[in-house]
């Protein structure tokens, strides 16, 4: 079996080791043996959304020869996968994006697994992120991993559907906006009674996150953590 | 870079009525439409379809409107062609004095709206009368349209009985805002313009080059009597209306009433062809608008924003429209699909609008043309200016993550410069531009050991 590439993406690099070990211990609890280039940064999502095509440009080169070895590139992110699988063919004509896949597409579609194994005895709502959802099609690939959890009660978010108002820079530049999209996801998050608040985004996760962190409601977690846990 | 959206919305965002009656509107329009798109077994063809005969159009426009054209003019309409707003109003203005009026009846129309007929009209002394319900009620309280298909749907009943009451010199002294009693008050008050008018205004739906016809669907009927009763109809159709062949109208006609109103059918389809001896209009005029169009055409990515059939399902999903309203867009065309076509059809204004959405894909998921907005927003951002300070901090971001040395130096630096927040494990206050952050939401703190730390004695 070859080795995965691992893709933390920037955001979990500054901000949250625990989601990439909890990738590495799920790929290798199924047999996997996972290699982390060093080198990796950023996909340049950020720069491409924002209208920076030649900086975003720059950086889809550096992504693709950091990965350029790996068969398999997995990513605990639905919002960078979609990046590399919708931008990249515009920004540097390949076609990588085939090989990058996000942590359940990588456990349902191509490991075939959706039992990882994981013990997580709390209730979870669950949240599913717009560029998961809609731009890389996820569907519901990773609740139908966490249905599998032991333990794990899931309970349904009220228009679950609806953007945080997370959007990059949208979060900046209409931070009203943005906020009034925060405030309805918080309320419906808390609504839930839910002790955490599970995503497929960490950036998303950031947002909602730094909203309930004020507002209460569910603890915010990568379900990648929720599939390495045993206990 | 205009920040005219943002201040707008903010605007909007402290209205509370405002934002109750759009949610409440949406939100009722939003559940019908899904509900009557799952009914049919080939929605998602239906789309393919209607996306495949809009590329076609684009690509072959040239020789479909000199098809139509023809057609058109040997059916007996006059065709005239305009460059843009102001040569479209000067043509209807002339064509209504030429028919003996000093006033129109008019069809709810987008393309009028866009060029701003009715100012034009009243400018040049001439008057035109909305007859559709909303457009009546917008025109009555000196506003204007804040929604492509509810153009009125940031008032309620209470506030349009009070629009009437003031307003309405026909209104009766007892009017309630029982939606009944509403429509009736409107229906008596514009009986009478039907009655007396000499001249139609309309848009269309959709223009046939096969047979040179044109097309409006609606709800009410008024429109129908604009089309039928005057001896002199104007219509100013967008030269992107048009479609090749009758037959491609059934594709839009399953996709264009379940994406706008959440019907399987509109209530009623008007399609005409020139003139019809002793049937409707003895003048019939047609007026193919350019106004930016054939520029947008020339965008090989923006141009998909010329498929719109101006259905509204993209406003009516938008979790931005349906907190801001229409009026925060400042262009006639709000929501995801104004805000990438309002900056195409006018370059260098609306700058703003392609950032005034979190690309969350809503759109593009209900959009009956397929139009991908999220692409088309990206792709706008991409093309259009940028603030200098906004510039070098992308730039000097790009140089720091284009080498990985850099990156780990970064990193290393936001976690030792993060220590004093560690303990508690937020910031809760940044500095501008990070006060835009924190203004409404916390911000985690680098942790203590990065993933690299821990991969390196993982991997030992």
């Amino acid at each position: 079996m070859s080795r995965i590439g691992l893709f933390i993406t920037c955001v979990n690099d500054a901000l949250y080791p625990q989601t990439p070990k909890a990738v590495v211990t799920v790929l290798e609890r199924l047999g996997y043996e996972v290699d982390f280039p060093t080198a990796q940064t950023c996909c340049g999502q950020m720069h491409a959304n924002s209208g920076y095509r030649d900086d975003a440009a720059k950086l889809a080169r550096s992504f693709e020869e950091v990965f350029g070895g790996y068969e398999a590139v997995v990513t605990p992110s639905g919002s960078c996968a979609a990046m590399v699988r919708d931008q990249y063919p515009d920004l540097t004509g390949s076609d990588f994006g085939a090989r990058v896949l996000e942590l359940s597409e990588f456990l349902l579609d191509h490991a075939g697994v959706d039992d990882v194994g994981a013990r997580f005895e709390h209730t979870v709502t669950y949240h599913p992120t717009c560029h998961g959802t809609r731009a890389l099609g996820l569907g519901d690939k990773p609740l139908r991993l966490l249905r599998n959890v032991a333990g794990i009660e899931l309970v349904d978010l009220p228009e679950a559907d609806q953007c945080c108002g997370f959007g990059g820079t949208f979060a900046l530049k209409n931070s009203e906006v943005s906020t009034a999209m925060l405030e309805d996801k918080c309320r419906h998050a808390d609504r839930t009674g839910a002790e955490y608040l599970a995503a497929a985004d960490n950036s998303c996760l950031t947002h909602i996150g730094g909203g309930i962190s004020r507002s209460g409601g569910p603890r915010p977690i990568h379900y990648a953590e929720i599939l390495a846990a045993t206990a | 870079m205009s920040t005219a959206f943002p201040k707008a919305a903010k605007v909007a965002l402290g209205m509370p009525q405002l934002r109750s009656n759009l949610a409440h509107a949406t939100g009722t329009i939003r559940g019908k439409r899904a509900a009557v798109a799952a009914e049919l077994d080939d929605w998602e063809q239906l789309r393919d379809a209607a996306s495949a005969v809009k590329a076609d159009v684009q690509r072959h426009l040239p020789e479909l409107l000199e098809t139509f054209e023809r057609n058109a003019i040997e059916a007996g309409a006059k065709v005239h062609w305009a460059r843009d707003g102001a040569e479209a109003n000067r043509i209807a203005a002339r064509i209504t004095r030429e028919a003996g009026a000093d006033e129109v009846v008019k069809v709810k129309s987008m393309a009028t709206q866009e060029i701003e007929l009715n100012e034009h009209f009243e400018a040049e002394g001439l008057a035109a009368w909305e007859t559709d319900l909303a457009e009546l009620i917008v025109q009555l309280a000196e506003d204007r349209p804040s929604h492509i298909l509810v153009p009125a749907i940031h008032y309620n009943r209470t506030e349009i009985r009070d629009i009437f009451k003031g307003r309405m010199k026909d209104a009766p002294a007892d009017l309630t805002d029982d939606p009944a009693a509403l429509a009736e008050a409107a229906r008596r008050h514009l009986r009478r313009r039907f009655l007396s008018a000499k001249v139609a205004v309309s848009g269309a739906n959709f223009a046939i080059a096969e047979t040179g016809s044109l097309v409006v669907v609606e709800s009410e009927g008024n429109g129908r009597m604009c089309l039928t009763m005057p001896e002199t109809l104007i219509s100013i159709v967008g030269v992107e209306k048009l479609l090749p062949s009758f037959d491609d109208l059934e594709v839009f006609m399953q996709l264009l009433p379940r994406s706008s109103t959440g019907e399987r059918m509109n209530p009623y389809s008007s399609i005409w062809t020139g003139r019809a001896e002793g049937d409707g209009p003895k003048d019939v005029h047609i007026i193919l608008l350019d106004n930016g169009r054939t520029d947008v055409l020339a965008d090989e990515v923006g141009r998909q924003a010329l498929s719109c059939i101006r259905c509204s399902a993209c406003l009516n999903v938008c979790p931005v429209y349906e907190r801001t309203g229409g009026h925060a867009y400042g262009h006639v065309y709000p929501g995801p699909i104004g805000a990438i076509l309002a900056p195409q059809l006018e370059p260098g204004r609306h700058d703003d609008l392609p950032y005034a959405s979190s690309l969350c894909g809503a759109c593009y998921e209900v959009c009956p043309v397929k139009i991908n907005i999220p692409e088309v927003l990206v792709h706008l951002r991409q093309t259009g200016p940028h603030g200098a300070g906004e510039k070098a901090a992308m730039g000097a971001a790009q140089a720091v993550m284009a080498r990985p040395g850099l990156w780990r130096a970064a990193l290393r630096a936001a976690r030792f410069f993060s220590r004093p927040w560690r303990r508690r494990g937020y910031v809760r206050r940044l500095p501008f531009p990070g006060s835009k952050w924190t203004v409404s939401r916390d911000l985690g703190v680098p942790p203590k050991e990065s993933f690299r730390d821990w991969w390196k004695e993982h991997e030992r």
